[in-house]
């Protein structure tokens, strides 16, 4: 029943969200507010509509309806509710309800705000919005239906939507239960953060479209969706941040970042939307790149979905991959669409994106900023033909290759330094102009202070070439931001005779974006920090210990003691648990848990046993162990210096984001909203 | 439109929207092509199988010769069973191949010959003395026989193809019989 | 006397030592390190996207036993590579081998990034050379005073 209620549901949202798209291009080519207020209403609907589409859904997940064959999937009796609940993304189906959802939410809220004298953008946007909510629809009702169940049709079992001839009904005793990789906390949030991050950006994107579609192409849709694109781009990085978190814990490699396409197919909408956030600066301030600005969002918009795709339509086999799926082609099919459509619009009014202003000198912060473009653009080139490399190989040579890290490291490792010496540049440079003499005279005391900084390394850390550059250009960027706090707080110190910390408190007050983005720049040069640690100071050792045996590792010592192997059946899993001591030099310091979890399915899972400090991370995997008399098993050890930092720099980077996006009351645009109001009701219609 | 009054300003020019069209839809095609292979990832029953190299094991050759390529087995109907050491249903199927060849072996009409994927010499030996696996075995080399054939999607696969070249039956997964072997051999005869 | 008694005595042991170097050399078993410095830069096709060294199943473990064999005969890490290579395909190497087609690889992102660097210094320095015709008067004076605290203000303004 509930099954079947679900699936109306969705498909009545369905039907919604293509009304939806009708009523508003009816509505602008009638000329009819009536019309788009109909299909505004509709787009409304669709929240509360899926909303109880997934609700049902989550209500067969947790009550153990394995007739249902997305439940059986992805749950099993031993589950937790919680675990039952964030099933509904564990799997192809659920997943795509889920995106479906965020969607409709999103749409919904840019839908409810006042439109005022932006009416005209709102039938394209919600036409955007909606044409893309009816494809994921469209997906999950006839392609990846969640609500299918299963059927004893003549001796075999098929999953059905509705009951075929003479069919009945099949129900599971139990289902086969989520990916055991899939149940740690880590994987548990990655994923909507990383759909929220796509999804947000849908909305950037709809503006964008609306903007080229309706000729207003001036800087109105950008300061319109400013904070979207943050919001997105917070996910995002969340996103992206806690799936390496969770590689870090759960996939027992020592690492958490192995350029696998997976991770570059959501890594590369972050670049471009990066990108996105700064060159949209330019063209608030400067009036110029708005043809660029349109790309980038295009970009944006497209490789998320293309990202999708790589993923789900195994294109690219990955470890992650979800398996191959009926849904690749349309994907494809969508992705081109949406590409050829947008980039044939920007082609279309490229005439009236013409700067407003010209560029006076190329050092100034929109030059620089240009530069930055560019670096993120050659980042998303690296990963875009790394991604795509093994397809072109396969095709001309049958060869199949693998790119890996060594590839990435070696050709956006320049890339990143590069954005690294821009940051500690940029933020001295003036809007307009600015003269080597005015960079040099306000950069020299970082400069010297960090070359201070590099050279004491030199003589008491490391004599690593690559990561004394790191080191200065780290050096440099915190340097410099921080002197820019200290300037701007000092400066309104002296003009408006306060105190500093209230100064320095009223300033970043004022101007949020800015001190928002220096907080993320001091964000990422902690994460740097971790990053470079990681790239060129981790060490490994592996060996087999027998009982009481120890082994060295930089300045850690680890001690064998006892391993112990045990079944839990109701979590269908075989521990194997083992215990080391730890010294650091002499002194004891603790015990590890390294542990490896076999579940009966087959699948393995190695946990490694942590211990984690500023200055390192020692990192304990079992690898291997004699089953019987358990006296002696097989280690791998890594030591991870300063990726901790990695950890916190992303606290601070979440921090910083939300100071910049944080919603303010800007008490001179209520004003200023409302005689426009005015100025346009007339319009309107 | 009110913006609309601005000057007319250039657009773009016919040989950049070219370039523009012909770059994406190259790129297109390419995924299109790579998202063809993944749907497809089997040689098609009912085609001709491309030709590849056959290089056997030391004692696991073909009546003596230690290389060939398939096509030097036209004319009679080849069996390829793509294994590896280690792989577990693989063990289960083994004795039952092994059986199936000791039937045709002597017919000289059919054709059994072990691909094996992925996998070192020491492994490989271990696994043919294992089973005493008399028929002829060779290495995937470069990984080609199975990127030809399966494009590397698992283990175990078996192959059946006809006299003239052409591809008649796959069986993913382990035999459960030698009868099963030889049941679906009858159906190409 | 006693001098030359320590000399010689130094000279056994600095034998010794070379003689033992030579023994580890050919017969002691390769460390798991070893192993693991050459495995990390496979990639077996059984476990994609994960190097050799740190992947779990059954045939990547046969892998490694396969490079501590050769190890133990003397073989060299880049003996070891190509082997692999010749017997698995291209794919398992970390990144495609620098030959034929493979260099398209290493070269098209470069002169991609080349191409976009010309194309934007370009449209940068159109853009600046219409600026120069009509020169800023403010530009030369506001370079030379410290103009933060008016700029800074500027901006603040600027922000709506």
């Amino acid at each position: 029943m509930v099954a079947e209620f679900g699936y109306g549901i969705l498909a009545v949202s369905f039907l919604v969200a293509i009304y939806s798209v009708f009523a508003a291009v009816y509505g602008v080519t009638k000329q009819s507010a009536a019309w788009v207020q109909s299909a505004r209403r509709s787009m409304l609907l669709m929240f509360p509509l899926i909303s109880i589409a997934a609700a049902a859904l989550i209500y067969l997940l947790v009550n153990d309806h394995y007739e249902v064959a997305f439940v059986y999937e992805v749950t099993s009796r031993s589950m937790p509710t919680y675990l039952k609940v964030t099933a509904w993304w564990g799997g192809q189906a659920g997943s795509l309800v889920f995106w479906s959802w965020l969607l409709a939410a999103f749409t919904s809220a840019v839908t409810i705000r006042k439109w005022d004298r932006d009416i005209e953008f709102l039938p394209w946007v919600i036409v955007v919005c909606s044409t893309t909510l009816i494809f994921f629809l469209g997906l999950v009702i006839f392609y990846e239906n969640p609500f299918a169940r299963f059927w004893n049709v003549i001796g075999n079992i098929e999953p059905h939507m509705f009951a075929p001839a003479n069919a009945t009904l099949f129900t599971a005793q139990d289902g086969r239960g989520l990916n055991p990789l899939l149940r740690h906390p880590g994987m548990v949030i990655h994923p909507p953060m990383l759909y929220l991050g796509f999804v947000s950006f849908v909305i950037p994107y709809a503006f964008a479209m609306a903007a080229l579609i309706t000729g207003r192409t001036d800087d109105r849709w950008i300061r319109l969706t400013r904070r979207w694109s943050l919001w997105a781009w917070l996910f995002l990085s969340l996103g992206l941040v806690l799936g390496g978190r969770w590689a870090y814990d759960v996939l027992g490699w020592g690492g958490y970042w192995g350029w696998d396409p997976v991770e570059i197919a959501a890594f590369m909408p972050w670049l471009t939307g990066t990108a996105f956030l700064h060159s949209v600066m330019i063209q608030e301030k400067r009036g110029l790149l708005k043809h660029w600005n349109m790309i980038l969002v295009i970009l944006t918009y497209d490789l998320v979905i293309f990202g999708t795709f790589l993923t789900r339509s195994g294109v690219l086999s990955s470890v992650h991959a979800f398996a191959n799926s009926p849904i690749g082609p349309l994907f494809m099919a969508f992705v081109t669409l949406t590409f050829v459509a947008s980039i044939a619009l920007v082609i279309w009014r490229w005439p009236s994106l013409h700067s407003e202003t010209e560029m006076k000198s190329m050092l100034s912060r929109e030059a620089l900023f240009l530069l930055n473009n560019l670096l993120f653009m050659s980042v998303l080139v690296v990963c875009f033909w790394g991604v795509i490399f093994p397809l072109m190989s396969e095709l001309f040579t049958g060869q199949k290759v693998t790119v890996g890290p060594p590839f990435y490291e070696r050709a956006t490792g320049p890339l990143f330094a590069a954005l690294m010496f821009l940051m500690g540049v940029a933020p001295l440079s003036a809007w307009g102009n600015s003269t080597i003499q005015t960079l040099g005279r306000a950069m020299w005391k970082s400069a010297l202070a960090a070359t201070i900084i590099t050279v004491v390394l030199f003589f008491t850390y490391t004599q690593n070439i690559i990561a004394l550059i790191g080191f200065f250009l780290i050096a440099l960027v915190l340097l410099v931001t921080f002197q820019e706090f200290g300037r701007g707080a000092l400066a309104r110190q002296k003009t408006q005779n306060e105190n500093f910390f209230v100064a320095l408190s009223r300033l970043m007050g004022r101007n949020r974006r800015r001190y928002g983005g220096y907080i993320i720049h001091i964000s990422m040069m902690l994460m740097a920090i971790g990053i470079l640690g990681m790239e060129a100071f981790q060490i490994e050792t592996q060996g087999t210990l027998a009982q009481g045996e120890s082994m060295k590792i930089a300045e850690y010592k680890v001690v064998f003691d006892n391993v112990a192997s045990w079944d839990n059946n109701a979590q269908e899993v075989n521990y194997t648990r083992a215990t080391v001591k730890i010294y650091k030099g002499d002194q004891y310091i603790g015990e590890l848990h390294p542990r490896k979890d076999m579940y009966f399915s087959g699948q393995p899972m190695s946990i490694p046993g942590q211990r984690s400090t500023m200055r390192d991370d020692l990192y304990v995997l079992l690898v291997d162990w004699q089953p019987i008399s358990s006296t002696a098993a097989t280690f791998k050890i890594f030591v991870n210096p300063l990726v901790n930092w990695l950890w916190i720099g992303s606290l601070l980077f979440f921090v910083g984001v939300i100071f910049a996006a944080w919603p303010d009351r800007d008490p001179a645009e209520e004003p200023s909203r409302a005689t426009r109001r005015v100025s346009h009701t007339s319009a309107a219609d | 439109m009110t913006e609309e009054t601005t000057p007319p300003k250039r657009g773009v020019s016919l040989t950049a929207q070219i370039i523009i069209w012909v770059f994406i839809a190259g790129l297109l095609a390419l995924v299109g092509f790579g998202l063809n292979r993944a749907r497809n990832p089997m040689a098609a029953v009912g085609d001709r199988v491309p030709d590849f190299d056959l290089v056997y094991y030391k004692g696991y050759e073909y009546n003596g010769t230690a290389q060939m390529k398939l096509s030097d087995l036209r004319g009679k109907i080849v069996v390829i069973n793509i294994w590896a050491s280690w792989c577990k249903p693989c063990e289960q199927e083994a004795p039952e191949l092994e059986k199936a060849w000791q039937f045709y072996k002597d017919g000289n009409d059919v054709v059994f010959v072990g691909v094996d994927y992925v996998d070192t010499p020491a492994g490989a030996n271990e696994y043919l003395k294992k089973f005493s696996i008399t028929f002829p075995n060779a290495p995937d080399l470069k990984s080609n026989i199975s990127s030809i054939l399966n494009r590397q999607m698992g283990v175990p696969e078996t192959y059946f193809i006809d006299r003239e070249g052409i591809l008649r039956n796959v069986k993913i997964g382990p035999f459960a019989s030698p009868g099963e072997i030889q049941s679906i051999i009858q159906s190409i005869q | 006397m006693k001098k030359s008694l320590y000399i010689l005595s130094f000279v056994f042991l600095v034998s010794l030592l070379f003689a033992g170097a030579a023994f580890a050399q050919s017969s002691t078993p390769p460390t798991d390190d070893q192993v693991n410095a050459v495995a990390h830069k496979l990639y077996c096709p059984v476990c994609e996207s994960t190097p050799l060294d740190v992947c779990p199943t059954d045939a990547c473990k046969d892998w490694r036993e396969q490079i501590r064999t050769m190890l133990a005969e003397g073989k060299s890490e880049a003996e070891i590579l190509t082997y692999f290579e010749d017997q698995y395909g291209a794919r398992v190497l970390a990144e495609p081998p620098k030959k034929g087609f493979y260099w398209l690889v290493y070269l098209l992102p470069p002169a991609l990034i080349l191409a976009g660097a010309v194309i934007l210094f370009r449209s940068m320095k159109a853009w600046t050379t219409v600026k120069a015709d009509a020169p800023n008067p403010v530009e030369a004076t506001s370079a030379k005073k410290d103009d933060y605290v008016a700029r800074l203000e500027e901006e603040l303004k600027k922000q709506k």
